[in-house]
């Protein structure tokens, strides 16, 4: 922990030293973004909707991690977690259109375990292959990415909002929001921000204490750090790595939960700014670890966000430099935490 | 024992008014803000186009300009948040991708202003920038119709989208306008935004539409257009051009372009807006107020005969006296 701050701290130094030669007063950097993570509610709330979807995809990445897979699916298992709440809440729109809060709540959960349960869906289909053809999950995973993305782009097509020229699928009834009772919708009326972060946050801690404290985790874990000593000890190695998939891809589909029905309740193409690769980076820098990732998701949360800040309030720096400020965070967070020391 | 406060003495007041007037005249210069759309300053289309209409007002108007470029739609509210709590004085949005995020912010602070491109906002502080693209594109196809050897035409979109549709509703009539016999292939290159650069799959397009016999193709779709014109060289066809002037990329061989001059549009709004008089509504660039045009120019004048330029100017003015109805896609939607 003290080397990963350590490194935190170093890469942090190079990032703002690149800004000082790119003739920006790195100080005057730092400071926006910091209030761009903390300046004013407003600032905090967008920052940490952006943290909840890196959350899910963090922990996404880090359970197949801990099976030893590398799920670079995430992206493309959120994509189809999102088309299908979508879809399944347009089905109930139309066709069993509801009339009561009570009701549209009842559809809104149903539309959301149908999201999750397709994005692990698109999380088996990896994993069976993998186990069964030992076909390679980083080829699956990342082939699965523009299945999800063509699928999506045919929803929109035969979805399309006729409100709007945005490739956009019609919205659901707005009696399915969450945002009328969402306590931390009210905080940030003026961002998408919502409830789902707790859930995200949820979710990252339990997952911790299931991992590191339960068999199921030990079993987990031991497969990823050797399949056959797990194998030897009568762990059933192969289940375990689908079902770590499995559940990859049903985190990952926790991003619908903070699209839908947290915030904008359509489908909008390209709505994710790559949730799912970031949140490789997430876990990352993370180590894996659940608990950790809530710190490093709100950390690129903050940097995602504040790419555009930095754009508005600076001359010489754009966009693409929060890409690079992640890039060179990630290389010295991971390079000072693997870091070995010397052998006495 | 009264009095011992007296009022300030009079160099101090002096000093204060100094110093007031000096630290607020810098303040005076005129704060524009445009938001880009994802495509950034460098499209050599739509948002170029915003963007040297911008430059030019900061270099013909001394306006201060600050651009930002929207790096994924959640934070195109928080811009323009941003710049009207900066106290900008008028805030500019590119693309029809914005319309919600400035009908919102808008709603929230009514003493800034906005303008937006594409988008139409109905409120008092907001300028909504609409093209008539129709107008523009059934003069283009009166002179593809003209230029056609084969009577056979194409026209590719790029994001299939009603505002393309209108683009080929117009370009349709035009067409067949000229040429009631006329055949016209269209194609959409896809329904994602990537289809706005993608100049591989139009090129595709293109190679198909000439193999279906026709000879003009007309391409409205971004940065995807160089495909269709390097096409268009290969076969020894023609293109039309769209949004900029493109008949230089390809002398010879582009026809003319159809022009949308966002640019014009951006720099008189903030013009405008500068000899404070805004105002808000929509405002509507056609034919008549050369907001939408055809390019005739060195690259071209051998491609144009006079024969097309006289009947082009004149269908220009019976679009714009209202001899000829343009069909528009919007308008037969609803």
């Amino acid at each position: 922990m003290k080397r990963a701050l350590l490194g935190f701290v170093v890469g942090m130094t190079v990032c703002l030293s690149l800004t000082w030669f790119a003739g920006e007063n790195p100080f005057h950097v730092l400071s926006v973004l910091f209030k761009s993570a903390f300046g004013s509610w407003d600032d905090l709330a967008l920052t940490l909707f952006y943290t909840t979807s890196l959350i899910f995809t963090g922990l996404s990445v880090s359970i197949a991690f801990h099976a030893g897979l590398f799920n670079i699916g995430a992206e493309g298992q959120l994509n189809i977690a999102t088309v299908v709440t979508t879809g399944v809440g347009l089905f109930f729109t139309f066709w069993f259109p509801p009339t009561h809060v009570a009701v549209a709540l009842i559809y809104s959960v149903a539309s959301v375990l149908a999201g999750l349960l397709a994005g692990g869906f698109w999380g088996f289909l990896p994993g069976y292959f993998k186990v069964k053809r030992d076909a390679h999950e980083v080829i699956l995973t990342m082939m699965l990415n523009f299945v999800a993305a063509g699928l999506a782009a045919s929803f929109v097509t035969n979805n399309q909002n006729p409100n709007s020229q945005n490739p956009e699928s019609s919205p659901v009834s707005p009696l399915m929001s969450w945002q009328p009772w969402d306590p931390l919708h009210k905080l940030a009326p003026d961002t998408p921000f919502n409830i789902s972060f707790l859930f995200a946050v949820a979710a990252a801690l339990i997952l911790g204490v299931l991992l590191y404290k339960s068999r199921w985790g030990f079993e987990i874990r031991s497969t990823g750090l050797n399949e056959e000593a797990a194998q030897m000890n009568s762990i059933p190695a192969p289940k375990v790595k689908i079902l770590a998939m499995c559940l990859a891809g049903l985190f990952a589909g926790g991003v619908a939960l903070n699209e839908i029905f947290g915030a904008h309740m359509k489908y909008r193409l390209g709505f994710s700014p790559e949730y799912g690769f970031i949140g490789i980076a997430v876990a990352l820098l993370a180590r894996n670890h659940p608990w950790a990732i809530l710190l490093s998701a709100f950390l690129f949360g903050a940097l995602q966000k504040g790419a555009g800040d930095l754009d508005l309030e600076t001359n010489a720096i754009t966009r693409d430099f929060a890409k690079v400020m992640q890039a060179i965070l990630i290389l010295s967070v991971s390079s000072f935490s693997l870091w070995k020391g010397k052998k006495k | 024992m009264k009095n011992k406060i007296g009022p300030l003495p009079r160099p101090i007041i002096f000093l204060n008014t100094v110093l007031l007037v000096a630290f607020s005249l810098p303040a005076f210069a005129f704060k524009v803000g445009l938001v880009l759309d994802k495509g950034g300053k460098d499209d050599k289309s739509f948002n170029s186009a915003a963007y040297q209409g911008a430059l030019k007002a900061q270099k013909e108007l001394g306006i201060e300009l600050k651009y930002v470029e929207a790096t994924d739609n959640n934070l195109l509210e928080n811009m323009h948040r941003s710049f009207a709590k900066k106290d900008f004085d008028l805030i500019i949005g590119v693309g029809f991708a914005q319309a919600d995020a400035v009908k919102k912010v808008a709603a929230q602070d009514l003493s800034e202003k906005f303008a937006i491109v594409d988008g139409e906002i109905n409120a008092p502080n907001v300028k909504s920038l609409m093209f008539e693209e129709h107008e523009g594109s059934f003069v283009v196809g009166v002179l593809a119709a003209m230029a056609s050897k084969t009577g056979s035409v194409g026209f590719i979109g790029g994001m299939d989208i009603p505002l393309i549709r209108r683009f080929e509703m117009g370009y349709r009539a035009g067409v067949l306008h000229q040429n009631p016999k006329a055949k016209i292939v269209t194609n959409y290159i896809g329904i994602t935004g990537e289809a706005w650069n993608n100049p591989a799959k139009a090129k595709e397009l293109a190679l198909s539409q000439f193999n279906q016999g026709a000879d003009v193709i007309f391409v409205a779709a971004g940065a995807s257009g160089s495909g269709v014109f390097d096409a268009t060289e290969e076969k020894k066809k023609l293109a039309i051009g769209v949004d900029s002037n493109q008949n230089w990329m390809k002398p010879g061989f582009i026809l003319t372009s159809m022009l949308k001059r966002v640019d014009v549009a951006v720099y008189d709004t903030i013009k405008a807006a500068k000899e404070g008089k805004f105002t808000g509504g929509v405002e509507r660039f056609g034919l008549k107020s050369t907001g939408i045009d055809y390019a005739l120019d060195e690259h071209n004048q051998k491609l144009i005969t006079p024969e097309m330029k006289k009947r082009a100017e004149e269908i220009k003015s019976q679009i714009i006296t209202g001899k000829i109805k343009v069909p528009d896609f919007y308008k037969t939607k609803k």
